[in-house]
């Protein structure tokens, strides 16, 4: 049995699944369900200032019937007394010894921030995080993105809260920033013990096309709001990514943004995290998702032989490179698998006007048919193919020849025409212009556009008997 | 057997007829519009007689746009509601929605067709008007769908236009013949009320045409004529005691269980001459009429039948009971059915053969004949210059529908013999264009 227990920077956690500091960890009731449920750990929602909340607060992405791909809130940090949420801390960590409460706290002047660190630790909470990521609300009272956009003001920041810290300090950064290494590294200077990412993106997440007015609407209006859920896994992964490959930083990561089941926590550790947190899948699921999760990290990990979470952290890190570091003498194409198809033909149409012009259509069968001399290997017909594995990209190149981008220009052999025969290149067919024209006209017309002249005969193979 | 009891009322009735494809809610035609793959040159469009443009409806729905996809359909198929629940869409388009050929289920192109008219028909979304009026005049005869679209597509372009209807209602066989567990009468009479406030062709109905001089009169009075008369009774059978009382052909049977609902009384045994897909309906609504015994009696094997699988499929499901290779020679009974008595065959090169000595009784005490609709080959022999074929079907240029009275256009079963009602939909909106363009041309 693979052993899921963490100490991440010296909090320990019976596993790496902590709930993200949000309204799922809004009270003591919630986190002790949630830790009954499962949960490894719990950040507890940012604590500070006295705030006043709007009423419609959420948004949501839906993708066709998918609720919820992308989720938005306008909310702030806790609106509940300070009182309150300490004697919460102190009872949850009575009765569960063993998990980490982490204490997500934002207040202003340094004095505010010796008192609220002093406070939560004297409550019990096992480590702190400081908010810099809020992206609305607070930052326009300089809290929140405020700092988390400027690394002077968060290392100052940060150095305050070490003044007087005894317990470890995890800074939480926004993504609303161009280089997230920057507040990373900030933090890593002003003493903090570990990094968590990422915090809420700034975003609309739609229009109201009635009322004129960004979702989520109070009585007529909106605002930007901060942005979530399975869509911004991927932005949260390069984020990760590019902290825990920084030499500036080395600080242990906690990973946040899109995590809803095993797979994208593994995704996340294998990029560098050793935490993973969880708002948005535990808001719209409940807290019982969470045995799915360790039984798949579990089940993961025993079929890789990883005996700890530490034997996965960072894993694929070394394979993720620069551009300029690929070999270009690699080379894919694309296979249909004839067994496999169903002849939809969206393999065509997508290289056919997205891509390369290498799918052909052939007379009397709907499967389609690679031309491996346009094939460009660009995996866009595997990606749009409804089909499990009915497309596979089969490596093409012998693997004996291995050339980088860098290695060229290392060798003065950069290119300075251009002659890439794969696409686009002066040896690479491309079709006329011209022959654009009238390319489809064998699709079959819709009733509307069906005209006297190419009507067919009458269905008589069609007739019901009587 | 008796799955159904008789029903006594209306609300019972209905039970017992539920429809094959109740409407969808909102949450479902979500669901199930996200599922199409929008198909490059989709073979659904293909199929579609009319060629609807299906994933562009679907994902119109998807998005929100009932409006537009009921637009796209009915651009497409006058009858959108109606064909998206009557229509065989097992052997059209749902028939040929690729995910078959991954043994997942098919979109149900039906039931989002008729999501989306049956919204923009309830809410009398106004999406079509009549063209400028161009001072050209058409008579239809038949209000069926052949007649009703056609009526649709000149008013479009237009023509004045007259239909003559015998019955008192539109939509032909749409409400008199087919099935009630496909569709209401409520539901198709919606349809048509919807299309003629847009579309404002007159209809007369009880006129039927039936002599020379009113066939004159619409020569004279018309710029051209067109036939959507559809097909005739149910063709006799030729055997003694036919004329018993509740011997009674399929198609009148039907058209009075539609009109009548639980009113009509059925046999508590009751036997089906016939293997097509009225004779499954006929042996269907029986069943559901509360019959105790159901027998669905073919000259042929069960493979030979005509019907589509699924129409069997469906007959046995409520209980229906085959009888292949029998052959009836005798209704037996006297005023009143007691019996058919029958002889078995065999098929010895396609020829259906007696084999003697092996009649039988088959006790029952109703028959419904479901032998085929007759051709209206006496009506149609008052059109001078009208050739009809070997079959009686009306002879027609196989491009414009124009007959070989070029005053005259036909579509529909009286053309094409008998189909269903999405072919008489698809050809008469041909036919209308045809007119438009010959009668420009002249
Ligand atoms: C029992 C049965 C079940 C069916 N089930 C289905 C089904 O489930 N799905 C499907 O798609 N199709 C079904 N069909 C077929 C479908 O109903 C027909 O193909 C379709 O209705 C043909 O349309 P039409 O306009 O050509 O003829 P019809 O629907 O027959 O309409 C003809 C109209 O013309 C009128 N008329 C005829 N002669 C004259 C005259 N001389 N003067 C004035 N008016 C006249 C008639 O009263 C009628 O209203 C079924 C048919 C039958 C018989
Ligand atoms: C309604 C809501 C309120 C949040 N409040 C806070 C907060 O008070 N403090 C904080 O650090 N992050 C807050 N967050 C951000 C989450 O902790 C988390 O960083 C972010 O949602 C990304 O994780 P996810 O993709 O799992 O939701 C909030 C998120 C949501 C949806
Ligand atoms: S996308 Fe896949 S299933 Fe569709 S035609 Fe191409 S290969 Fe076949
Ligand atoms: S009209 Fe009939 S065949 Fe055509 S798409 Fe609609 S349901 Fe399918
Ligand atoms: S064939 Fe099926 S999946 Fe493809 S466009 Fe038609 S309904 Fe959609």
């Amino acid at each position: 049995m693979p052993d899921l227990s963490i100490n991440f920077a010296g909090i320990k956690s019976p596993n790496p699944f902590w709930l993200a500091s949000a309204p799922p960890t809004n009270s003591g009731y919630q986190v002790m369900k949630a830790f009954d449920a499962g949960w490894g750990g719990a950040v507890w929602k940012t604590l500070g200032v006295p705030v006043v909340n709007v009423s419609s607060r959420y948004g949501g992405v839906n993708y066709r019937d998918k609720r919820l791909i992308g989720f938005n809130n306008i909310e702030l940090i806790s609106d509940r007394p300070l009182a309150d949420n300490l004697r919460e801390i102190e009872e949850v960590k009575k009765h569960f010894p063993h998990h980490a409460v982490i204490a997500s706290l934002m207040v202003q002047s340094r004095e505010e921030w010796h008192q609220i660190v002093r406070d939560v630790t004297n409550a019990g909470a096992d480590g702190i995080e400081l908010n810099f990521g809020c992206p609305h609300g607070m930052c326009e009272r300089g809290m929140g993105s405020a700092v988390g956009q400027e690394p002077d003001v968060l290392r100052t920041i940060v150095e305050w809260v070490m003044e007087v810290a005894q317990i470890p300090v995890i800074v939480k950064l926004t993504p609303n920033i161009s280089d997230i290494t920057e507040p990373a590294r900030a933090a890593r200077l002003g003493g903090a013990d570990a990094i968590s990412l990422i915090n809420t993106i700034q975003s609309i997440v739609g229009v109201d096309l009635d009322l004129f007015a960004p979702y989520p609407i109070v009585d007529g209006k909106g605002t930007n709001g901060g942005y979530c859920g399975p869509a911004v896994k991927p932005i949260a992964l390069n984020m990760v990514k590019n902290c825990a490959q920084d030499p500036y930083v080395q600080l242990p990561i906690s990973g946040i943004g899109g995590i809803e089941n095993w797979r994208d926590a593994v995704e996340h550790i294998l990029l560098g995290a050793s935490s993973v947190q969880v708002c948005t899948a535990a808001m719209h699921f409940g807290f019982g998702i969470i045995r799915e999760m360790t039984a798949g990290l579990e089940q993961y990990m025993a079929e890789k032989g990883f005996h700890t979470i530490y034997d996965m952290v960072g894993k694929a890190l070394p394979n993720v490179k620069h551009w300029e570091e690929l070999n270009l003498k690699y080379k894919v194409t694309a296979n249909i698998h004839e067994d496999k198809c169903i002849g939809c033909q969206l393999c065509y149409t997508a290289c056919e006007d997205g891509a390369h012009q290498a799918i052909a259509l052939r007379e009397g069968t709907r499967v389609p048919e690679i031309i491996e001399e346009n094939c460009v290997g660009c995996n866009l017909c595997s990606l749009v193919c409804p089909v499990e594995n009915c497309i596979t990209m089969e490596r093409t190149d012998d693997g004996t020849e291995q050339l980088t981008w860098k290695e060229r220009t290392l060798a003065d052999t950069i290119p300075t025409t251009f002659n890439d025969e794969r696409a686009g290149g002066l040896h690479h067919w491309v079709p006329e212009p011209t022959a654009a024209l009238g390319k489809e006209k064998h699709k079959t017309l819709p009733g509307k556009a069906r005209q006297i002249t190419n009507v067919a005969p009458a269905p008589h193979d069609t007739v019901r008997q009587p | 057997m008796a799955e159904f009891f008789p029903p006594a009322s209306e609300q019972e009735f209905h039970a017992n007829f539920a429809q094959l494809k109740p409407r969808m809610n909102t949450t479902e035609a979500l669901y199930e519009s996200s599922r199409c793959l929008f198909c490059f040159d989709a073979p659904c469009i293909k199929a579609c007689p009319t060629g609807i443009d299906i994933p562009q409806f679907i994902r119109q729905i998807n998005t929100g746009n009932v409006t537009g996809a009921a637009l796209t359909i009915y651009e497409a198929n006058y009858f959108g509601n109606a064909c998206g629940k009557v229509c065989p869409t097992e052997v059209l388009c749902e028939g040929a929605c690729v995910y078959n050929l991954q043994d997942v289920k098919p979109i149900e192109i039906g039931r989002l067709q008729s999501f989306a008219t049956r919204q923009v028909i309830e809410s009398h979304k106004h999406l079509f008007e009549p063209g400028q009026p161009n001072g050209r005049k058409v008579a239809i005869i038949g209000a069926g769908p052949a007649g009703i679209s056609c009526a649709c597509e000149l008013r479009a372009l237009g023509y004045e236009v007259d239909v003559f209807e015998a019955k008192s209602q539109p939509s032909g066989l749409t409400v008199h013949g087919v099935a009630p567990y496909k569709i209401t009468n409520e539901e198709v009479l919606a349809e048509m009320d919807y299309l003629q406030t847009q579309f404002g062709y007159r209809v007369q109905y009880n006129s039927p045409i039936t002599s020379r001089p009113d066939l004159l009169a619409l020569e004279e009075a018309y710029d051209a004529v067109f036939l959507g008369i559809g097909l005739g009774k149910t063709n006799a059978l030729l055997l003694p005691g036919e004329e018993c009382e509740n011997c009674v052909g399929a198609v009148e049977f039907i058209e009075q269980l539609r009109r009548e609902h639980h009113q009509i009384l059925v046999g508590r045994k009751v036997i089906v001459l016939g293997g097509g897909n009225t004779a499954m309906d006929a042996a269907s609504e029986s069943a559901r009429l509360g019959a105790e015994d159901v027998i669905l009696a073919y000259r042929r094997g069960k493979d030979d039948m005509g019907a589509y699988d699924f129409e069997y499929d469906l007959a046995k499901s409520v209980g229906v009971k085959g009888l292949f290779n029998v052959s009836p020679l005798e209704i037996i009974g006297n005023g009143r059915v007691a019996g058919v008595r029958f002889i078995r065959t065999t098929t010895v090169d396609g020829q259906v053969q007696a084999v003697p000595g092996s009649e039988f009784v088959e006790d029952c005490d109703m028959v419904i004949k479901a032998t085929g609709q007759a051709k209206q080959t006496t009506f149609l022999s008052l059109i001078p210059g009208l050739q009809l074929d070997s079959k009686g079907r009306i002879m027609a240029d196989t491009h414009t529908y124009q007959t070989t009275n070029p005053q005259y256009f036909a579509s529909g079963d009286a053309l094409n013999g008998g189909a269903e009602v999405v072919n008489a939909a698809a050809e008469a909106k041909v036919a209308a264009r045809s007119i438009h363009a010959y009668l420009s041309a002249r």
